[in-house]
């Protein structure tokens, strides 16, 4: 039986979250959580990037790789969908939303080699979502990517105004010790929903 | 067969939308850079303000070549350029931030932008010249004699630095003129093997007799000022660079002020340049050098100062009244310096120094 979108909803943000339980997508969440502001920003480009890259790389893997049988070259495929997507992206953010290219454009550029985007779109050809299920998925995964660094960020932002952090734990350290105990957290969601 | 022609078929397609959409969504209307508040340079827009600046001959410091890591194109910006970006956080400090320091190279021009800079880097320009020398100094220095080849003559005032462009890349390296000058059409300049270095190992291993090389310059307030007041120089490693320009320049003037110039090594075969300073000291009764080791081996017979040049040069200060310093080195070597000239009642406006 095919799984509910929802679920896959559900398990995406929480009890399989893609930073968190997959450790995918580290990077950024180590570097950019230094603030809440950015955080998020950050956050949200990657959730309307990975919508988007996924559905497109869901039609071309269907309806053309597949029909063809280059199945094969979709690791180089997905990668160069996902590098012009964001391009583009960056192009029509900065002609119509001058606004949010300041708060998020930066970061545009650095998501196009994030290890996340790429995961969504092996894992949907992997698990045979539809493509509902993998917009959903895609969703789900960059809300519950946006969740984890927002919390980090936040908990970075409180730690800095007590201080005291030993010196060779500040910074990246104290980071991995947070995410590693917001994914202990994460854990106690996993009877919730199961995907596997 | 099919799958090759597929992926073809798809870079192209990608490639072309992305073409069109540069065409179509990125064309910026009156653009243009408004410097100093005098001159409008119009530019097309999209790039980042200090290719465009380069691009009109006007050149801002920079190291990295544009990738934001350096922090040295700080200019002023009056507006145009938005709030300040996550990427120029860490060079830029609150007191900066507050007179308008951005980093050009991470300000894109998507309109009217007005900025500010200073007189003394409007001077600088880009010139060719050709290696005619290049000789071992110590075991990781060269000397390194360029023959300029540019029409136009190289104007600088002794101390200052120029930025030496690596070849192949977007990349420039600064290095201090190590000759006065009045030597016209000709410069030297002394650069050490640093470990990974990209310009220093360029210099090392691969630059020859009669190569060419672009830099641009000159920068820097550091350099000689005009005043009659007794000088002191420290310099530890390549800070002798500038030190040289300008004791050579004095020399040319027949030293009238007094010159004590310390200069510290750690042993003897990091020392350079010994003759050349000893024949000054010789000539001009008003120049004086000290050379120090601070960790000298028996081997190295050293009957000279022993100690870190700023210990040396306290025992010396006293013979001089009304010091103007020029510090050059390392930047624990300046601040233990500048602390010693603070004790020694130096107004800090009288004290010049250049980190590197």
């Amino acid at each position: 039986m095919p799984l509910h979108p929802i679920i896959i909803f559900i398990a995406a943000v929480f009890t399989h979250n893609i930073a968190l339980t997959y450790l995918l997508g580290i990077c950024p969440l180590v570097s950019m959580s230094r603030h809440l502001g950015a955080a998020f920003g950050m956050g949200l480009a990657v959730t309307i990037v990975m919508l988007i890259t996924s559905i497109a790389n869901w039609l071309l893997y269907y309806y053309v790789l597949m029909p063809t049988g280059s199945e094969i070259m979709s690791y180089l495929v997905f990668i160069i969908i996902i590098a012009s997507i964001v391009q583009l992206l960056e192009m029509v953010i900065i002609k119509y939303f001058p606004r949010l290219e300041n708060s998020f454009g930066i970061f545009l550029p650095l998501i196009t080699v994030n290890c996340a985007i790429m995961a969504i779109s092996l894992f949907m050809v992997l698990r045979t979502y539809s493509l509902f299920q993998t917009i959903l998925f895609a969703l789900g995964s960059g809300i519950g990517w946006l969740l984890a660094i927002a919390v980090i960020a936040a908990i970075r932002e409180k730690l800095k105004l007590i201080g005291d952090i030993p010196g060779g734990l500040k910074g990246a350290g104290i980071t991995m010790i947070i995410a590693g105990i917001i994914a202990l957290i994460f854990m106690g969601f996993s009877g919730v929903v199961s995907i596997q | 067969m099919t799958t090759f022609l597929i992926i073809d078929t798809i870079i192209f397609c990608v490639a072309l939308i992305l073409l069109v959409a540069q065409k179509y969504l990125l064309n910026f209307k009156d653009c243009s850079i408004r410097l100093n508040n005098e001159k409008d340079i119009q530019v097309e827009g999209g790039n980042n303000l200090l290719n465009y600046l380069n691009k009109n001959k006007i050149f801002i410091p920079s190291a990295c070549g544009g990738k934001g890591t350096c922090g040295y194109c700080k200019i002023k910006v009056i507006r145009g350029a938005g709030n300040i970006l996550p990427t120029e956080e860490p060079f830029i400090d609150r007191a900066e931030r507050k007179l308008g320091m951005r980093l050009a190279c991470q300000i894109k021009v998507r309109g009217k932008v007005e900025i500010s800079i200073p007189d003394h880097l409007l001077g600088a320009e880009e010139y060719e010249a050709e290696v005619v020398e290049l000789s071992d100094k110590t075991h990781d220095v060269k000397l390194l004699n360029l023959k300029l080849t540019s029409d136009k003559t190289f104007e600088f005032e002794p101390g200052q630095y120029v930025q030496v462009k690596i070849p192949g890349t977007d990349e420039f390296r600064a290095y201090s003129v190590a000759t006065p000058p009045y030597m016209k059409g000709h410069i030297e300049l002394i650069v050490r093997l640093v470990p990974g270095g990209l310009c220093s190992t360029y210099i090392h291993k691969a630059l020859e007799v009669g190569d060419k090389i672009t830099f641009t310059g000159p920068f820097g307030d550091f350099f000689l000022r005009e005043a009659d007041s007794d000088i002191v120089g420290i310099a530890g490693g390549c800070g002798m660079a500038p030190i040289r320009s300008i004791a050579n320049h004095l020399a040319g003037l027949g030293m009238p002020r007094r010159f004590y110039y310390f200069f510290g090594a750690r042993t003897t075969k990091d020392l350079f340049f010994m003759e050349e300073f000893t024949e000054l000291e010789k000539k001009y009764p008003n120049f004086k050098f000290i050379p120090a080791l601070s960790e000298p081996s028996p081997e190295d017979k050293w009957n000279g100062e022993v100690g870190l040049i700023t210990e040396v040069a306290e025992r010396y200060l006293d013979q001089l009244d009304k010091i103007e310093a020029y510090l050059c080195g390392p930047p624990p070597m300046i601040d233990a310096a500048q602390i010693l000239l603070a004790n020694k009642g130096v107004k800090k406006a009288n004290i010049y120094f250049d980190k590197y």
